[in-house]
């Protein structure tokens, strides 16, 4: 976990004082909302539809107790009682009075939170693999670098006023757990040939109406490169980005017009002119963030301990929670648990305050004080000792936050649609809740495997509907919310976009055609250890295809 | 709309002129980017300081030649949100070492001036009157920055290596 | 339901002007005194471009109160109230469709 010193914390609070002095002219009339909206936006304060949104950093998705806590007292004091995380790793508030944000961003600012950059047109908060720091198949911590990166672009004098948002990501697993190449830009950490470290560096990536996967612009970047290559990304971005139309103004759209290998030589040519100056990164910079990340005083233990193996033994439902919902931590005796935030019938990734502070405690008892937030909208405790298990599941099944269905076909990514969101065509969340009920049956869902299903409320595709196995975008026809079904994307390793099936479905049909799809998995599965998406990519989408149209 | 430099509202001692028409002798002027680039040569003999009006869609690069002629160069936000002049004067304060004056020029509002000052300008056409009135004050709102800039402050990270920062309270978040 | 920001205004029926509030956010419609009000039934109800143009002219100028005002369609109830025109509107007057969490579970 990252310490904040002296200047984070002052700048944090010189943030909210400023803020606050922009809401007062606002509130007076000195400020127009033309004015203000991009004041606001750079805080990450939104208006939806029925009140302001206030969308908070959680830089690489990590969280103290103490924090948590602090976002459950602000979902009491200042919302209704709960809160969203988001696919950015982030949590946002839905009910928020503008009048009383500035106190507010005070009270988060204590804990050292704020909604810097978690909106507007600048680079937003940076995401990584929630298992950061504990995951055994990464060759360091990518917190690190990604910390490195909040703090160069954290109110930088250049790139506050771009054409459009941006959106860093940064990897160090051999296995793609951050969604890197749905990027703008993103960093894998790697070891070249000669065993030396360094980023593998890709850019372009994004969702929305015109999606694209991110190409690689560079195999391999030295550390001490990092962040003179960011500032030739986005300097060469800032000037040459398209600012005439806000459908085409995101990277994605310069890259592909250029080509990525132009819009590569541009980078170069601007970062050679930069590459040793005040950017380049030295031994004893990198050493003073990364001396700022704390790590758990673990215990020496043994994987297994005969506690957690005999009380697998005596409770099924314990022992399939483990097996869905606990995975291997680096540490021998340690485990990371996944915590899901997709109980039947609820909202994809909203927790109450209750639940908050109650996590925040099991976090202090189990955890080392530590939550992690993933892009797929749940929580983990990173840290579990492994004859703990029992008892943390126990807790975290009387809080609601023990559902077995990590990585299954309830565990829906899901945007806020149009039941908050000023943006959304269509609803999402009761599209997701008609399904998690469809599929109520567990040994269903086990069966089924893994399968990711992802849904958004308009094109911006905040729910990342092109990479889920199965892609749910609401549309709007003449007046009745209809939905767009593709099937085979993914954003791990193998990241690659969903193709549309058919023609829209309506709401009411959506959770019949998800049990269609599903069905004729079942028919074309090879056998059990066929996953959906292998079937997919073995058969094709046309005979899914015809399961779902041969009824309509 | 005023003017302000070294953090006072100024009088502007240059004088604006046309794309066609007479050019004042003796007296500083900037001129427009097309016809400085076309009357370079005869400009830059002239009697008198020289500046230049340069639009944000051209590259800071064309100026190169005759950066040594130049006492001002003005860079234009059209609007609030369209921040390409912020690259343009960090690369002629830092790749080309233009040591003239940099104006900040269209819709320069108070909540911009601490990003301006630090991406390299030096005069500000102030939209509104209370917003040039506050300057030095808005400027002030922050005491601390992460990453290098053209106002000469140590960065974040150069004050905790030379133990800068206050002492370090080790305490979460 | 296309932003209505995004459509061009043409009146085929009876329409509001409504916004949010500046202060909290809140769903807001003009009424027929130049003031703004949460009650769609006391909302004033154009029926033809002129009346809605004036209407959403009055609500823009009024920056200090009102956010982001649009003309919004509604339905005149045989009772004399007011219906939202579309699920947006509804969804704007009513609140969210779904249980909110804090009634969901713990």
């Amino acid at each position: 976990m990252y310490i904040y010193d002296s200047i984070d914390r002052t700048l944090v609070a010189e943030r909210v004082a400023e803020f606050r002095d922009q809401v007062a002219r606002r509130l007076s009339g000195e400020l127009t909302e033309d004015e203000f909206k991009p004041l606001r936006l750079m805080n990450g304060v939104y208006l939806q539809l029925h009140a302001y949104m206030l969308r908070i950093a959680n830089p690489y998705g990590t969280l103290s107790s103490r924090q948590l806590r602090q976002l459950a007292h602000v979902a009491r004091r200042y919302d209704r009682g709960y809160g969203h995380f988001t696919t950015r790793q982030n949590i946002q508030f839905h009910w928020i009075k503008l009048e009383q944000l500035p106190d507010a961003m005070a009270d988060l600012a204590a804990v050292g939170m704020h909604g810097m950059q978690t909106s507007g047109n600048n680079v937003r908060n940076i995401t990584t693999d929630q298992w950061a720091g504990v995951a055994p198949d990464e060759i360091e911590d990518p917190r690190i670098w990604a910390e490195i990166i909040r703090q160069h672009v954290t109110l930088h004098p250049e790139f506050s006023f771009m054409p459009r948002k941006f959106k860093i990501c940064v990897g160090a697993a051999s296995h793609d757990r951050a969604a890197l190449r749905i990027h703008d830009l993103a960093f894998r950490l790697h070891r070249n040939a000669g065993g030396e470290a360094g980023f593998e560096v890709m850019v372009g990536g994004g969702l929305g109406r015109t999606p694209y996967l991110a190409q690689t612009i560079r195999p391999f970047l030295k550390k001490c490169d990092l962040l003179s290559y960011v500032e030739a990304v986005l300097r060469t971005y800032n000037q040459f980005g398209r600012r005439d139309n806000i459908w085409k103004a995101r990277i994605k759209i310069l890259v592909h017009d250029l080509g990525a290998e132009a819009f590569a030589k541009e980078v170069e040519a601007e970062w050679q002119s930069i590459k040793d100056g005040p950017l380049a990164l030295d031994a004893a910079t990198v050493a003073e963030i990364a001396s700022r990340f704390v790590y758990p005083d673990y215990e020496a233990l043994e994987d297994g301990p005969p506690e957690l193996a005999a009380a697998r033994r005596a409770d099924g439902r314990f022992d399939r929670w483990v097996n869905n919902a606990v995975a291997n931590h680096k540490k021998s005796g340690y485990a990371i648990v996944t915590l899901s935030l997709k109980p039947e019938g609820g909202t994809p990734g909203d927790a109450t305050a209750v639940q908050m502070d109650a996590l925040a405690d099991l976090a202090d008892r189990y955890s080392f004080g530590e939550i992690r937030i993933g892009h797929e909208q749940n929580l983990a405790l990173p840290h579990v000792a492994q004859r703990d298990l029992p008892a943390v599941w126990r807790a975290l099944d009387a809080l609601g936050l023990a559902t077995p269905n990590i990585g299954l076909v309830s565990d829906i990514i899901s945007c806020p649609g149009l039941d908050y969101c000023s943006l959304a065509n269509a609803r999402s969340i009761p599209i997701a809740q008609e399904i998690t009920r469809r599929f109520h049956d567990l040994d269903r869902q086990r069966d089924l495997g893994r399968l990711h299903i992802n849904i958004s409320g308009c094109i911006n595709a905040c729910g990342h509907h092109h990479v889920g196995h199965i892609g749910i975008l609401g549309v709007e026809k003449n007046g009745e919310e209809f939905y767009q079904i593709t099937l085979g994307g993914e954003a791990d390793d193998h990241a690659v976009l969903g193709t549309l099936i058919g023609p829209a479905v309506p709401y009411a049909k959506v959770a019949d055609v998800v049990e269609d799809i599903a069905a004729a998995y079942l028919d074309l599965r090879t056998g059990p250890d066929e996953l959906f998406i292998d079937t997919l990519k073995r058969t094709g989408i046309e005979p899914f295809r015809e399961r779902v149209y041969a009824a309509r | 709309m005023p003017l302000v430099e070294n953090g006072r509202i100024v009088e502007d001692r240059y004088v604006r002129v046309a794309a066609d028409g007479p050019i004042p002798e003796r007296v500083p002027i900037i001129v427009p980017a097309q016809r400085f680039l076309a009357e370079a040569d005869s400009l830059v003999r002239r009697d008198g300081s020289l500046g230049v009006d340069w639009p944000n869609d051209r590259r800071v690069a064309e100026l190169e030649p005759w950066l040594g002629h130049l006492a001002l160069i003005a860079l234009n936000f059209p609007k609030f949100k369209d921040g390409r002049a912020y690259s343009q004067a960090r690369l002629l304060r830092e790749t080309y070492s233009f040591g003239g004056m940099l104006r900040a020029t269209g819709e320069v509002l108070r909540d911009q001036f601490h990003f301006l000052v630090r991406a390299g300008f030096d005069s500000f056409e102030v939209k509104k009157p209370a917003d040039a009135a506050v300057f030095a004050e808005v400027l002030a709102r922050y005491s601390v920055y992460y990453q290098p800039g053209a106002d000469g402050r140590a960065p974040a990270l150069r004050r905790r290596l030379q133990g800068g920062a206050a002492p370090k309270v080790r305490e979460t978040a | 339901m296309a932003s209505p920001l995004e459509r061009k205004i043409k009146i085929t029926g009876p329409v509001v002007v409504t916004a949010n509030r500046v202060a909290d956010g809140a769903v807001i419609y003009r009424d027929a005194d130049g003031d703004w009000t949460t009650s769609l039934d006391a909302a004033a109800v154009a029926t033809d471009a002129a009346r809605a143009h004036a209407l959403i002219a009055e609500a823009n100028a009024d920056d200090l109160r009102a956010v982001g005002a649009y003309i919004a369609p509604v339905e005149l109830t045989e009772a004399g109230g007011r219906r939202p025109g579309n699920l947006r509107e509804l969804i704007r007057l009513s609140g969210p469709t779904i249980e909110l969490p804090v009634t969901f579970g713990i």
